[in-house]
């Protein structure tokens, strides 16, 4: 496949419609969603797929975000390559299905166009929806722009149906930054991504086999079944890398596994972000090497499972890790925030780390807004020997809360 | 072009489960009365197979025959046996 002269072709789109693309070159055969903002046009795009003929596939009409997932788990368990989108409250509404899903090990993917949750009601991104599914033991990958997003949602279908994984795949991105944002996107020759997937794979199925799933069993059986999501949650790194590769040597783009470092070798400072305010940061990390500071970016790609080797990697020589966290356990930190602390006291070093949590409910940051923050936290840092352990990055401002001690 | 799906078994432990006697324990332990048939009355109707909710009667040329490991003792065969051959009958224990 690597010494075939590829067709390409790029095309402006959408995030949206780079996603229907992805789900149209995937094959995919069942197709089950109900409309919510910002999701809505990745569906609409792939009926209008279907209505032209260009793609053979059937959309299941449902009544809500609930059915749609059970009615993409029912086509999954039964054989067929199956695919879903929502955002938010939908997304909240799908939970319990969420959860059933990967502990049934049935592949499928979902598309996760973020939008925080109300109330107020609102229609902007921050990644509080999809962080809110991360103990749910589904793949969770999450891109920075367009091209990325299109990658993901195929690499999520051959990742999700690797027989040492066997678990749902979701791929996120932001609500109108991306979702609802043109860029350009390579699109593959139809059937190079056909020959990337290959034929499903699942553990069992409804149609070929008489069988009862999710029957009562003993609670040392139920135990067993969680530890088995774990350990393919532990072999999926390796399969997400070589996945990665792979679609690298097919494809000529790789973007490094679980996560990915932008002058982290020699940062004293590392900045940690996820999803397409990356972007602003990675320009913000420009600035600030031009102004002599030696920061560099380490950006989260999949939240699970989480890079741990990757974080721990990237952060040992840093004299501090600032991790942006668009998304909040009210009560705790962000979660990113939780997830690197805990990857760094597992491998028995400690590390200077701040939480800085910013860009909720939609609140636009730049990369002006990326260098402010930066600088007034290693400033702070530098001069008084700490830093407070949590942040507000609020309207320009570097706020700390005042309700832990530093 | 079309995908196809094949089974590729994992070596987790999946909660599924294959039919198999029993798999829900044997419900006849919930029985507290029993259903006795009287062959010598039974005339061969086949309503007590119809309309055991347990599909545990089978009604052939010897009569009617109750699988006691998963009758619940409803009692609805008595009440649709035509001929009152079947009497309910406490449980010993």
């Amino acid at each position: 496949m690597g010494t075939l002269e590829l067709k390409k072709e790029k095309k402006v789109m959408t995030g949206n419609h780079a996603v229907a693309y992805a789900v149209k070159l995937s094959k995919a055969q069942i197709i089950s969603a109900y409309p919510i903002t910002p999701q809505t046009s990745i569906v609409e795009k792939l009926s209008e797929f279907i209505e032209k003929g260009e793609m053979n596939a059937r959309i299941i009409k449902v009544e809500s975000e609930h059915s749609a997932l059970a009615a993409v788990y029912g086509a999954a368990i039964a054989g067929a390559r199956a695919f879903t989108a929502t955002s938010s409250h939908g997304l909240l509404y799908m939970h319990e299905w969420v959860h059933w899903f990967s502990r049934a090990r049935i592949p499928a993917v979902m598309a996760v166009v973020t939008r925080t949750i109300g109330p107020p009601w609102n229609i902007w991104p921050d990644h509080s929806d999809f962080m809110d599914q991360r103990d749910s033991g589904w793949i969770m990958s999450y891109a920075m722009d367009n091209q990325e997003v299109f990658d993901l949602v195929i690499q999520a279908f051959k990742v999700s149906e690797d027989p040492s994984v066997y678990l749902p795949a979701m791929v996120g991105l932001e609500g109108f930054i991306l979702g609802g944002t043109s860029m350009p996107v390579e699109i593959p020759e139809e059937n190079s991504v056909l020959d990337f997937l290959g034929e499903r794979r699942q553990p069992y199925s409804v149609a070929d086999e008489i069988i009862s799933v999710g029957n009562l069993t003993s609670p040392e059986e139920t135990e067993q079944i969680q530890m088995g999501i774990q350990n393919a949650m532990g072999r999926a790194r390796e399969v997400i890398k070589k996945v990665d590769e792979e679609f690298g040597r097919a494809f000529g783009r790789s973007y490094g596994g679980l996560a990915s470092c932008y002058k982290c070798g020699d940062a004293k400072y590392v900045v940690v972000t996820m999803g397409a305010w990356s972007g602003d940061a990675l320009e913000a990390i420009d600035v600030l090497r031009d102004n002599g500071i030696d920061a560099g970016l380490l950006r989260i790609r999949y939240v699970r499972p989480f890079p741990i080797e990757e974080v721990r990697e990237a952060l040992s020589n840093a004299r501090l890790g600032i991790v942006f966290d668009r998304s909040l356990s009210f009560g705790g930190f962000g979660q990113l925030y939780s997830d690197i602390a805990s990857s760094i006291i597992g491998s028995g070093t400690k590390k200077n780390l701040v939480n800085v949590i910013s860009g909720l409910g939609g609140v636009n940051i730049s990369s002006d807004d990326f260098v402010q923050a930066i600088k007034s936290i290693i400033e702070s840092y530098e001069s008084e020997g700490y830093v407070h352990p949590f942040l507000w990055y609020h309207q320009g401002e570097v706020m700390k809360y005042q309700h832990i001690k530093a | 072009m079309v995908i196809t799906m094949k089974l590729v078994k994992t070596e987790d432990k999946l909660p599924i489960s294959y039919p198999s006697e029993g798999a829900a324990g044997k419900t006849g332990t919930w029985r507290l009365e029993r259903p006795i048939v009287n062959n010598e009355m039974c005339t061969r109707c086949f309503l007590c197979e119809i309309y055991c909710p347990g599909n545990v009667i089978t009604v052939d040329k010897e009569g009617a025959h109750i699988d006691y490991n998963y009758c619940k003792g409803c009692g609805i065969c008595v009440k649709v046996c035509p001929k009152n051959a079947i009497k309910m009958e406490p449980e010993e224990e």
